[in-house]
């Protein structure tokens, strides 16, 4: 249900992008000088920011970082329970800085 | 000449946080070191170099410049678009690069394509067509700083030179910092060019008597009128250049720096901050284009709105070379550059003409990733490193970054073309075109090499088909298309003023359509990688 809402919220925004209401207008200019067309869309960048904020809050692909730990932990362990065939790339060295 | 020598300051302090990031590596001879700064980048040096490196010179001079000529719709076709669509490709596919990164060791996309599709030289084919595409894109850096300094310096600075010291600055440092370093300078110069557009915006406000007078002048005739207004557009075209933004996350620059997170949490400030670093970028820098239009005491600018009238007004009795030596003079990448000078004192006009500098200079990053690319692809993969070792292949990269400096440098002094066409037109379109390899890598287990394959060549051979008929066919003069193709009254092809038209869309959007076809087409086709391959990339039952 919260992804099916946050879908439509996303395609909504994506529609609203394609504002043709505004299309042929200048006027009002906003504060004296700003398009009416540019002040627009100024604000739904401002409006897609705050988007993004609930994307991150309630679509946060969290298990990819359980994945990663995982096989980090499973490298670490039994490595006879891993059966991947070798990669074609070397494996990373190093730590993080 | 003063603006000259803060522009020059600067270069040598971008020069000196390339070594400075040198001489900090502690694994200075090891690839991942190199090219992937360890995966050490902690949240704000990843969102400002990661913005940086998304912003090119176009970001700046190509977006003044074409709000100059067309108005305020240049911040609805880029900005906001790539406002939504860049952060939602960070959120969604960024975020599984870095996990397949950190999980199996990658560096480029092309090793994750050969490892999820199990093949070897349909990847080589991936890469070619990849690094073809990125060299328009870093040759729009050389032209950029080229052009940058001459107009900074009054045309002191010849275009050849101007590009050659850039190229030098930008070569040295990639050479010798890899990804830290180019992080760093990223980092650095993306809170110059941000700080740039609100001091620009005030300064040439004041400079004007405000912008209320002007606007409304502007208003006041009809030549200017419709700039305040999105009618030089129509909404199909409008529309098509949401395509554009796709081909960010595809670009393996950007796919590469997805690699270089510390940790995946550092997407999250990335991802809610883009839009309003793209906010604070681009409102300046088109607003300012557009009021440029009310300089008419500047014989340059002047200029450029005299060629615009002549073509619009005389274009269809003219011949296609008349109108293509009109077009070059309605250019205006520089137009905030003759704002500053007209407007700025000297040495606030220093100052900015830096941050302008910091724009341009955003190719480091694709001269990295190419590197990178051909280093681990080719080098690599075809046993270079077996046979001579990691120290070598660190040190093939650093060749390799001299050879395609130069490389394009030269293209870059012949290449006459706007810099905001030739980056929109060949690369930005090829990689919206490449995106659904990314997208069927990642979230579709059904897709095979054979559909990577199909889909890869048709965006090279739509890119080069379109490059193609663009030269054959000169572009008309403003007004209606030339209709090449038309089957029961519904225009086809058309040739435009400002490039091809299919059915009405810009060209990306029927080879972004095309290639998701393609790939999911031959993938249905031919035989799916292994269960072990798929078990690794997919969850069971997923």
């Amino acid at each position: 249900m919260k992804r099916a809402l946050l879908l439509i919220i996303v395609g909504a925004l994506f529609v609203l992008h394609q504002d043709f209401w505004f299309w042929r207008a200048a006027r009002p200019l906003v504060f004296g000088f700003i398009p009416i067309g540019l002040f627009y869309h100024a604000c739904y960048t401002v409006v897609i920011a705050l988007v993004m904020m609930l994307l991150v809050k309630h679509a946060w692909p969290s298990e990819l970082e359980d994945r990663v730990g995982d096989e980090a932990k499973g490298r670490e362990g039994d490595r006879a329970v891993d059966s991947s065939p070798p990669l074609p790339i070397a494996p990373r060295r190093g730590g993080e800085q | 000449m003063i603006a000259a020598i803060f522009v020059f300051t600067y270069l040598v302090i971008v020069l000196y946080i390339g070594i400075f990031a040198f001489r900090r590596s502690a694994h200075r001879e090891e690839a991942e070191d190199y090219f992937l700064a360890g995966r050490s980048l902690g949240p704000y040096v990843f969102l400002f170099s990661l913005f940086g490196t998304n912003m090119t010179a176009f970001a700046i001079l190509g977006s003044s410049g074409h709000a100059f000529n067309n108005g305020i719709v240049t911040f609805g076709l880029m900005a906001s678009s790539s406002a939504l669509i860049i952060p939602l490709s960070l959120l969604f596919i960024g975020t599984r690069i870095w996990a397949l990164g950190k999980k199996f060791g990658f560096i480029t996309p092309v090793q994750m394509f050969r490892d999820r599709w199990e093949c070897s030289h349909i990847g080589t084919v991936i890469f070619v067509v990849q690094a073809a595409f990125l060299i328009p894109y870093i040759i729009i850096g050389v032209m950029g700083g080229g052009t940058a300094l001459n107009a900074i310096s009054g045309g002191r600075v010849p275009f050849w030179f101007g590009g050659a010291v850039v190229a030098m600055v930008v070569m040295s440092y990639v050479f010798f910092g890899g990804m830290r370093g180019t992080a760093w300078v990223n980092t650095f110069q993306t809170v110059l060019f941000l700080c740039f557009g609100a001091i620009a915006l005030v300064v040439i406000g004041i400079g004007m008597g405000g912008f209320q007078q002007s606007a409304e002048a502007l208003l006041a005739l009809p030549g200017t009128s419709p700039l305040l207004t999105r009618e030089r557009v129509s909404p199909l075209f409008f529309f098509s250049y949401t395509f554009i933004p796709l081909s960010s996350i595809a670009f393996p620059h950007i796919t590469i720096f997805c690699l270089t997170a510390r940790k995946m949490n550092q997407f999250k400030k990335t991802v809610i901050l883009y839009p309003f670093c793209m906010l604070a970028l681009w409102m300046p820098c088109v607003f300012l284009g557009v009021m440029a239009n009310r300089m008419n005491d500047v014989p340059q600018i002047q200029q450029k709105i005299e060629a615009r009238r002549a073509l619009a007004a005389e274009g269809p009795g003219l011949t296609a070379d008349e109108r293509d030596t009109l077009r070059e003079k309605m250019i205006a990448d520089d137009v905030l550059l003759l704002l500053l000078e007209r407007y700025a004192p000297i040495w606030l006009a220093g100052l900015l003409g830096a941050g302008i500098m910091a724009a341009v200079m955003a190719s480091d990053s694709q001269i990295l990733a190419l590197s990178t690319m051909f280093t681990e692809d080719v080098f690599a993969f075809y046993g270079g490193k077996k046979r001579f070792g990691e120290a070598a292949q660190v040190h093939t990269g650093r060749l390799f970054i001299i050879l395609i400096t130069i490389v394009a440098y030269a293209v870059a002094l012949r290449a006459p073309q706007n810099i905001f066409d030739l980056a929109v037109q060949y690369a930005f379109s090829g990689y919206a075109a490449l995106s659904p390899l990314l997208v069927g890598a990642l979230f579709w287990k059904r897709s095979t090499k054979w559909g990577a394959l199909a889909s890869t060549v048709w965006a090279a051979l739509s890119v080069a088909a379109v490059a193609l008929f663009q030269y054959l066919v000169p572009a008309p003069a403003p007004g209606p298309s030339v209709v090449m193709w038309s089957v029961a009254g519904i225009e086809v092809l058309s040739r435009t003023p400002g490039g091809t038209a299919v059915f009405g869309f810009m060209p990306v959007v029927p080879m972004t359509i095309i290639s998701a076809v393609l790939l999911v087409v031959v993938s249905s086709l031919t035989s799916r990688p292994s269960a072990s391959t798929l078990a690794r990339y997919f969850k069971p039952g997923a």
